[in-house]
């Protein structure tokens, strides 16, 4: 009986997704104790409201985020150049959309340089794009992909604010609002992007064998080639993929602030997004990924953040504060770290 | 004299378990100042796990450890190096960008006025090799020498620290004749400054050649310690893998039968590669084992590469069934039928925290191409068969790869090349780090796809081996062919001779 309840618990604890859910759930823990109201969820106008759904609500872009740079991060490489696509994504969309207020008869009128849809799939695709210049950097002329992307994170903004000229757009098109903004039968309607997009790469990962050759390549580069992996083309693929994601993040922070500024939309968001990355379980040296893990991760730093300005943590701090929560995860995830902490009387049990 | 001297080390009653193995269990070891004590056993016969207990790696499970009358657990290897324990691992464990008197002196670099004393540090680093007979440029990266003198490098780097006790896992496993004298040499001068010497190496000659000791595991426990005068090798073999062996089994299975007519399923013509092979042709028929003799360094890796498309070669013409192919990359010689076991298997082979289902099915689902995977069921049936008909050692399918002894990591690639069902499989070195019990599996098992219809090419430094395997022998010499033997010209004696007269 106690062995197999500490068989349990050791199967339990050796699992990836253990330590995330269980740091996440210590967060919510703590808001039900010291935040008022954080689990008050009404139905207002027909919508979910409260600090839960905020929470999803605001952590959509960078769970997209998540979910491209985990199968990056997954090949050993790295993407910073993240944020910089997601100033290119929405300095597109806003453009195209265009930023001028029309008022017929004193009454606004909802007009639209391009159709809407076409604008955002433009946007989707001129991220791509710019996946896939890292890609082609990184997996034929052989750079490393930290610095290959850095160059984009330079180059990206420069490039948004060559789209929008230099200037912050507006966007007055109200249908445009609903992406980041709205809700469909009651929850937010970023929401369901996020879902659709880790379903999509959950699927064409596990379903076919994309997701076992990015692990191969990650952990051992040469002897994957001696397979017969394509490395080169599965590198292009991924890197591809990963800008997509930030292009469609970007898509719903322009809609959420319902204008594009080239020079701050998705500032220092590729940090937040290697943080939920590497607290959901993917290693930074490549190989095992974990695509629902990184989902959990994100939520943790959008759940701490939110935490933090609830409880009224002075501005000032709020960084540190959350460094050491992230911290502190990070160092349970160890199984080294734990071992020192708590000895090895796991293994003696068993 | 020597059995009334009081043992340097001695560990007792040592178990060490993994999830799901035992890999050590009470297992007894000594060691004498000016002995060489062989420690000898099947792959997962517990050596390695033995070594990494008394380095410090692996923390026991339970047992004591005595190093000259006192108790002492080495909690890493840097511990029981300062202890007096040195090891030299197996797989070279140096840094190949650094220069060689760095990656001597690394860690303990000889400081002056509070800087690395760079005169001195090279200067020693020369001595230390001069003490191995070996004069190199000690300023040059160490990727620059070959393996052999890579791991004469390790050697001096765990034989200049004030050592009492020195392991050397395989140290000669990568290492020519007369490379191996040179060691031995080394090895028994140490022996008589007063060394306990601990060897590890699946050369039973080589054992013989140096030790005066032998202790003996079998699948993780202790089957005796023996001098060496009192265990013949017929006796030491059957104790290793516990049963009584016939010495004729896997004796070369009707050469001459060997698909002698018949065109050939692979064919090189001209091939060439600045650097690796000058111009060479070789010609493998379906049924047929050629072999590739040559010393270290002769150009048989690089030939294998060549024909693998790991490498590709700047000129001459490649024929799979007579018609032209060009083998620019793995990819494109695998869609043509072509597996190749490399020599490295760390490096080339396995992938390490992938399961044994994943590292086995890899190239035949790379081959597939990603969009039409192998159901998991597939997977495990495919996994299943291999781990059972090459008895790989392993909890299960979904073990970490890398978790695997050697040999049976050998396998697990082996077992990935055999899924891919391929006309002509390269082995490089494929008994290299192995035991006797498993080297004679995998001969075994190369002649029954041979007489199965599959071409092969089997690279080995064992000339033993390539004799007993194969019924034609192309002989190499520093990167040239310079001969090809059939008939009742294959035999060490005649393959010698070639390379020695060329």
């Amino acid at each position: 009986m106690l062995k197999s309840e500490t068989t349990l618990f050791r199967k339990l604890t050796g699992a990836k997704l253990f330590w995330p859910l269980l740091a996440l759930a210590l967060l919510l823990l703590f808001n039900l104790v010291f935040t008022k109201g954080f689990f008050h969820v009404e139905i207002r106008g027909g919508h979910l409201y409260g600090s839960l759904v905020d929470v999803l609500n605001r952590a959509a872009p960078l769970m997209l985020i998540s979910i491209g740079l985990t199968l990056v991060i997954a090949t050993s490489g790295i993407d910073i150049s993240v944020g910089a696509v997601v100033a290119i994504s929405g300095a597109l969309v806003a453009t195209l959309i265009g930023g001028t207020l029309v008022l017929k008869d004193g009454v606004q009128t909802y007009v639209t340089l391009v159709p809407m849809s076409v604008a955002i799939v433009a946007a989707i695709l001129v991220s791509g794009l710019a996946g896939l210049w890292n890609g082609l950097l990184v997996s034929r002329v052989g750079m490393q992909p930290i610095v290959a992307t850095l160059i984009l994170i330079v180059a990206g903004r420069g490039v948004a604010q060559l789209i929008t000229s230099g200037q912050i757009i507006t966007i007055y098109y109200k249908p445009y609002f609903f992406v980041g903004n709205g809700f469909l039968l009651g929850i937010p309607f970023s929401l369901y992007i996020v879902l659709a997009v880790l379903l999509f790469t959950l699927l064409v990962t596990r379903r076919t064998a994309l997701g076992l050759f990015i692990e191969s390549i990650g952990i051992n580069p040469r002897a994957s080639r001696m397979t017969g992996i394509n490395a080169k083309n599965l590198l292009l693929l991924v890197y591809t993929f990963c800008a997509m994601c930030a292009g469609i993040a970007g898509l719903i922070v322009c809609s959420n602030v319902k204008s594009a500024d080239g020079n701050n939309a998705g500032l220092f968001f590729e940090l937040d997004a290697i943080l939920a990355v590497v607290l959901g379980g993917t290693p930074m040296t490549g190989g095992k990924f974990y695509l629902v893990g990184s989902i959990v991760g994100a939520l943790i730093i959008q759940t701490l953040t939110t935490t933090i300005y609830s409880i009224g943590v002075p501005p000032e701090i709020t960084l540190v504060v959350k460094a050491v929560v992230v911290f502190l995860v990070m160092m349970f995830q160890s199984e080294t770290f734990r071992k020192a902490v708590f000895g090895r009387s796991g293994k003696q049990v068993a | 004299m020597e059995s009334e001297a009081l043992p340097i080390l001695e560990m007792k009653g040592i178990s060490i378990e993994f999830p799901g193995v035992k890999a050590l269990q009470r297992v007894d070891f000594r060691m004498f100042p000016g002995e060489v004590h062989a420690l000898m056993g099947q792959n997962g016969a517990g050596k390695s796990t033995l070594i990494k207990a008394l380095t410090g790696v692996n923390p026991l499970d339970a047992g004591t450890i005595t190093l000259m009358g006192q108790g002492i657990v080495p909690g890493s290897p840097l511990e029981a190096q300062q202890l007096g324990i040195s090891t030299v691992y197996q797989e070279v464990n140096l840094c190949p960008n650094l220069t060689v008197a760095e990656n001597i002196y690394i860690g303990r670099q000889p400081m002056r006025f509070g800087r690395i004393d760079w005169k001195k540090l090279n200067g020693d680093a020369k001595a230390a090799l001069a003490k191995l007979n070996i004069d190199i440029d000690v300023t040059q990266p160490l990727a620059t020498y070959s393996v052999a003198i890579q791991q004469m490098v390790a050697i001096a780097r765990a034989l200049d620290v004030s050592a009492k006790v020195l392991i050397l896992d395989e140290p000669t496993s990568s290492l020519d004749e007369n490379e191996v004298a040179l060691l031995f040499a080394v090895l028994r001068r140490l022996r008589a400054e007063g060394l306990a010497i601990l060897f590890v190496t699946h050369f039973l000659d080589q054992t013989y050649q140096l030790s005066d000791r032998i202790t003996v595991l079998r699948n993780g426990e202790l089957v005796g310690e023996f001098k060496v005068a009192e265990l013949p090798k017929l006796a030491l073999i059957e104790k290793m893998i516990g049963k009584e062996v016939d010495l004729n089994t896997g004796q070369k299975v009707a050469a001459a039968g060997a698909g002698a007519a018949g065109p050939a399923c692979f064919e090189a013509d001209d091939v060439a590669r600045k650097g690796a092979m000058l111009p060479f042709g070789l010609k493998i028929r379906a049924g047929e084992i050629l072999g590739l003799a040559g010393l270290l360094g002769s150009g048989r890796t690089e030939t294998a590469r060549l024909l693998f498309g790991a490498d590709k070669a700047d000129q001459g013409v490649m024929k799979i069934n007579g018609s032209k192919v060009s083998l620019n990359s793995p990819r494109i010689a695998i869609r043509h039928g072509i597996g190749f076991c490399p020599e490295d298997r760390k490096t080339d082979g396995i992938i390490g925290e992938l399961t044994v289902r994943e590292n086995i099915i890899l190239a035949l689902q790379a081959n597939r191409g990603a969009f039409r995977r192998l159901s998991g069921k597939r997977q495990e049936e495919i996994a299943d068969r291999y781990i059972r008909m090459l008895d790989i050692k392993t909890s299960g399918p979904e073990q970490a790869a890398g978790k695997l002894s050697g040999g049976n990591q050998q396998k697990v690639i082996l077992a990935r090349w055999l899924a891919t069902d391929p006309r002509f499989l390269i082995l490089d070195e494929p008994t290299r780090g192995i035991d006797v019990g498993a080297k004679a599996e995998i001969m075994d098992l190369v002649q029954s796809l041979a007489k199965d219809g599959m071409a092969l090419l089997f690279i080995s430094s064992e000339l033993e081996e390539v004799v007993r395997c194969c019924s034609r022998v192309a002989v190499l010499r520093d990167r040239v062919k310079i001969a090809e033997l059939d008939g009742a010209a294959v035999d060490e004696h005649t393959i010698l001779q070639t390379i020695a007269k060329g």
